[in-house]
């Protein structure tokens, strides 16, 4: 089934002068078109200012379409009446764990989503348990968010989201001010999410070495989808990504770098497993 | 001309049940015109840290001696230490709130005391070193990208030409053509003039290809201070305080599991690739 679809999704931004008259338009998403299968792990990739985030906002209908439509669990997120459950089967986990976390103690703030959604009190305990032990944080339930490292948090912002039980989580780079040890307890968690709850995933983020192991990649440039594919497809064509001012995985420019001075290394190497085999052969 | 740490301790909300000590008896030496990398897990104290090079925070004991002078010393020209000792904050383009971009770089050398022509020259200047392009002189800084944003916001820093130039993760959230954008042009800056450079970075591969010292700061002390190769040799350390080696010292520690003789202080991937190439024609030569 299909998670997130979109036809021909168009968002545009209005410039308005000092007196709030509308002085024109740009146009931040231009005709997408995206098929999210349910179960899915999707990365989106682009520069800054390429309307990644953008896209991701009109997930769970924080922004909905100037032109196009865009279906969510097989709902129109431009219907109104659609709202409320187009939010619950999409959660989002954004950048900055400081600006999500609103509770002043752990397990709170991952009921505070429940809450809202008028669970039962006591589904909603089970659900706070559930989702703190999924992403490793059951121990902290009685601690303050506040003394967390941002791994800690980061991961109590995303069991905030598990709460909701939605049936897709956006992470819009859920990474991007933590320290390596915090980069690899989020992305462990989301792994974690995928296997145990079959949630479908779509990670936003600027380090090529976090979407090794997605699905299908999709590559924003001026609000269009430029590049999709598999990892192993979008990696391989270097020259093209650094276009778009991307990058590639370490283990990907080693391998490059080792091939243009002469050694046999296959195509497509995105691991540093791959590539210590393919030397050690 | 340095900056040097003594026995520098730092502690939040002192005499409160919040008290936490945030730095735990910092000596450091930086020398000018150096290029010094920190890391650190969140929480370790680097931002703490940086914030006393220039007497934002006040250290709770301990001196701190700014070209040999003591900065705590009764009477010194705090002033003078800000103007010399340049600080970009984190998200700095989150401070940019001028009309234009230049009036906002202009913004530093006229608090300086410099006169409306001199600033002007100043905030050009600066403008030029970060690369931003003409055209966007006269655009509202609202209007420009996230990389184009934390560009101008350093040049605010840079028009104000400082001695030492302290970055708290200048790159964090940039796509990577703006990090290394942005990396490389420090470095070019550093390069050119004989600015010292103090680059706080979670990215263990910028810290890699750009600093000549590396300190490690563990729960508001000082870890390690040395060479970045060498600091990464003790990469399982690294891990145990939430940090890592680059990738590609990864790759080599495995490649020597696997029976092969390449050396392990490798940061760079050209390194890398230079250092694997070395080994298997040596091996070639030898069987």
């Amino acid at each position: 089934m299909d998670m997130v679809q979109t036809e021909k999704l168009v968002f545009e931004y209005e410039k308005r002068d000092e007196e709030g008259n509308v002085i024109g338009s740009s146009r931040a998403i231009d005709q997408v078109d995206i098929d999210v299968k349910e179960g899915q792990f999707i990365a989106i990739l682009g520069h800054n200012g390429s309307g990644k985030s953008t896209f991701a906002k009109h997930i769970n209908a924080i922004l909905v379409p100037t032109e196009g439509t865009m279906w969510v669990n097989g709902r129109n997120t431009g219907d109104p009446d659609e709202l409320w459950n187009v939010r619950q089967s999409a959660g989002m986990v954004f950048q900055n764990p400081d600006n999500q976390i609103i509770g002043t103690v752990v397990e709170e703030d991952v009921g505070f989503g429940p809450e809202n959604l008028g669970v039962p009190t006591e589904e909603i305990w089970r659900r706070v348990e559930d989702s703190l032990k999924a992403v490793g944080m059951i121990e902290y339930r009685h601690h303050s968010p506040n003394k967390l490292s941002g791994g800690q948090k980061q991961r109590v912002a995303i069991a905030g989201v598990v709460a909701m039980e939605p049936k897709c989580i956006v992470l819009d780079e859920p990474t991007a001010m933590l320290d390596p040890v915090g980069r690899k307890e989020v992305l462990k968690t989301v792994q974690k999410l995928r296997e145990q709850k079959k949630v479908t995933v779509i990670l936003i983020t600027h380090y090529m070495e976090e979407v090794v192991d997605a699905d299908k990649i999709y590559v924003m440039d001026h609000g269009r989808v430029v590049m999709e594919g598999t990892p192993r497809e979008v990696f391989s064509r270097v020259d093209e990504l650094k276009s778009y001012r991307l990058d590639v995985p370490q283990a990907t420019l080693l391998a490059d770098e080792l091939r243009k001075r002469g050694l046999k290394i296959p195509e497509g190497i995105l691991k540093k497993e791959e590539l210590v085999n393919a030397l050690c052969q | 001309m340095s900056i040097k740490l003594e026995h520098l301790n730092y502690i939040y909300s002192q005499g409160t049940a919040y008290e936490k000590r945030a730095l735990n008896d910092v000596c450091l030496e930086i020398p000018h015109g150096e290029f010094v990398g920190i890391i650190g897990h969140t929480g370790s104290g680097k931002s703490t840290l940086i914030q006393h090079l220039n007497g934002l925070l006040r250290a709770s004991s301990g001196e701190l001696y700014y070209n040999g002078e003591n900065i705590y010393r009764e009477g010194y020209d705090m002033r003078k230490l800000r103007n010399e000792v340049g600080l970009v904050f984190q998200y700095p383009e989150h401070q940019l709130f001028e009309i234009d971009v230049l009036t906002d770089v202009c913004f530093g050398p006229k608090n300086q005391g410099l006169s409306p022509e001199e600033s002007r020259e100043r905030a050009l200047e600066a403008l030029r070193l970060v690369g931003l392009k003409e055209k966007y002189y006269q655009s509202s800084p609202f209007e420009l990208s996230g990389g184009q944003k934390r560009r101008t916001a350093i040049a605010g820093v840079l028009a104000m030409r400082p001695k030492v130039l302290v970055l708290d993760e200048p790159t964090a959230g940039l796509d990577p053509k703006g990090r290394d954008d942005i990396l490389d042009q420090i470095a070019y800056l550093h390069e050119k003039s004989d600015m010292t450079v103090i680059l706080v970075s979670h990215s263990m591969e910028d810290i890699a290809r750009y600093a000549d010292r590396l300190i490690v700061m563990n729960k508001g002390a000082v870890m390690y201070n040395d060479e970045p190769k060498k600091v990464f040799e003790h990469y399982r350390e690294l891990e145990e305080v939430g940090l890592a080696a680059p990738q590609v010292t990864y790759i080599m520690h495995d490649l020597v599991k696997r029976g092969m003789s390449v050396r392990t202080d490798v940061t760079t991937v050209a390194e890398a690739a230079d250092e694997i190439m070395r080994t298997l024609v040596h091996h070639c030569t030898n069987s």
